[in-house]
């Protein structure tokens, strides 16, 4: 399964990437945040297609982008 | 599993200290992956401004310097001639080049001088508090220009078309990242004006149009599409010098 995995501290909750992904997969945080106090971008969702866009535009280059291998 | 994306290994593990949704951390990715992709690793030496980028010198894995405010196309051109099998880059915003340090970048792409400069353009005083800054639209509100920029404070300096004029560059570019599309097109902004670099072929700089989410009162996405809808209109996107 393709996925993205947060650097939940290097996150700053900017939501860039919540309003960047095109099939709107990420969501800000409602219960978690980090050492900094930041609400944090969390991905709860099986449907990635690993396009990366994401982590092209996240500032803090908190994001790493996994594709499934193809079988 | 194969990774698609993760940080460039030109960037330190340090966190970035610009504020939410600042694109210096765009910016910055994108020269540290040029870096990477032209091999440069062990071989650049980089010049941090003054301003919200002082403290490129702990994000970027290489080695850097600090300099005067303004004086990093002068400091540039010492490191570059002492040191010309480097690749130098000066990091720039758009108070450091295009105020104080006029009088450094014209002459600095006047003599040609075989480096690359990374011109961030937010047209605001970033790290000092939101003053007016020379690029700042007209009508823009900024703490020094409350009723917005206006006859008084005179019209936005557009740097890249000004260096246009001189024989000395090999490439001027305005890009850039308020969307995928046009990270994509910074990106091969910056790498082609760091190539240039290697073949020998002389001064080049890729001005980034960029955001200050915290001194323009927007949200990041906002002022993203701030520089889309508004800035682009003043600053025309373009290739304006290649040779």
């Amino acid at each position: 399964m393709s996925t993205i995995y947060i650097d939940k501290e290097l996150c700053k909750g900017c939501a860039v990437c919540v309003s960047f992904c095109p099939l709107k997969l990420i969501n800000m945080s409602d219960h978690d945040v980090n050492a900094s106090g930041y609400a944090i971008a969390e991905m709860n969702s099986d449907s990635c297609t690993a396009c990366a866009i994401c982590a092209m535009m996240c500032p803090d280059s908190a994001i790493t982008v996994v594709k499934e291998d193809k079988k | 599993m194969s990774v698609v994306y993760k940080k460039s290994k030109m960037l330190t593990n340090v966190p970035l200290n610009y504020c939410p949704g600042c694109t210096h951390g765009i910016v910055h990715k994108l020269v540290a992956e040029t870096l990477e992709e032209i091999n440069a690793e062990g071989n650049v030496i980089g010049i941090a401004p003054v301003g919200c980028a002082v403290f490129a010198y702990d994000f970027f894995n290489c080695d850097m310097q600090q300099v005067a405010h303004g004086r990093a196309p002068a400091c540039a051109t010492g490191i570059k001639r002492c040191n010309p099998d480097k690749i130098v880059f000066a990091y720039q915003g758009d108070g450091d080049i295009a105020s104080i340090g006029t009088a450094e970048i014209v002459h600095a792409a006047a003599r040609g001088e075989n480096f690359t400069v990374v011109f961030i353009n937010n047209a605001i005083y970033g790290m000092t508090g939101g003053q007016m800054a020379p690029t700042t639209l007209v009508g823009q509100k900024t703490t020094t220009s409350p009723f917005g920029r206006g006859k008084m404070q005179g019209n936005p300096i557009k740097l890249t078309e000004m260096l246009a004029t001189l024989d000395g560059p090999s490439y001027l570019a305005r890009v850039s990242v308020s969307d995928p599309a046009n990270v994509r097109k910074a990106k091969k902004a910056i790498k082609k004006a760091f190539e240039n670099q290697v073949n020998g072929k002389g001064f080049s700089m890729v001005e980034v149009l960029s955001t200050c989410p915290t001194n323009w009162h927007m949200t990041p996405v906002q002022a993203l599409d701030f520089v889309k809808n508004e800035m682009t209109k003043v600053f025309p996107l373009g290739v304006y010098k290649d040779c």
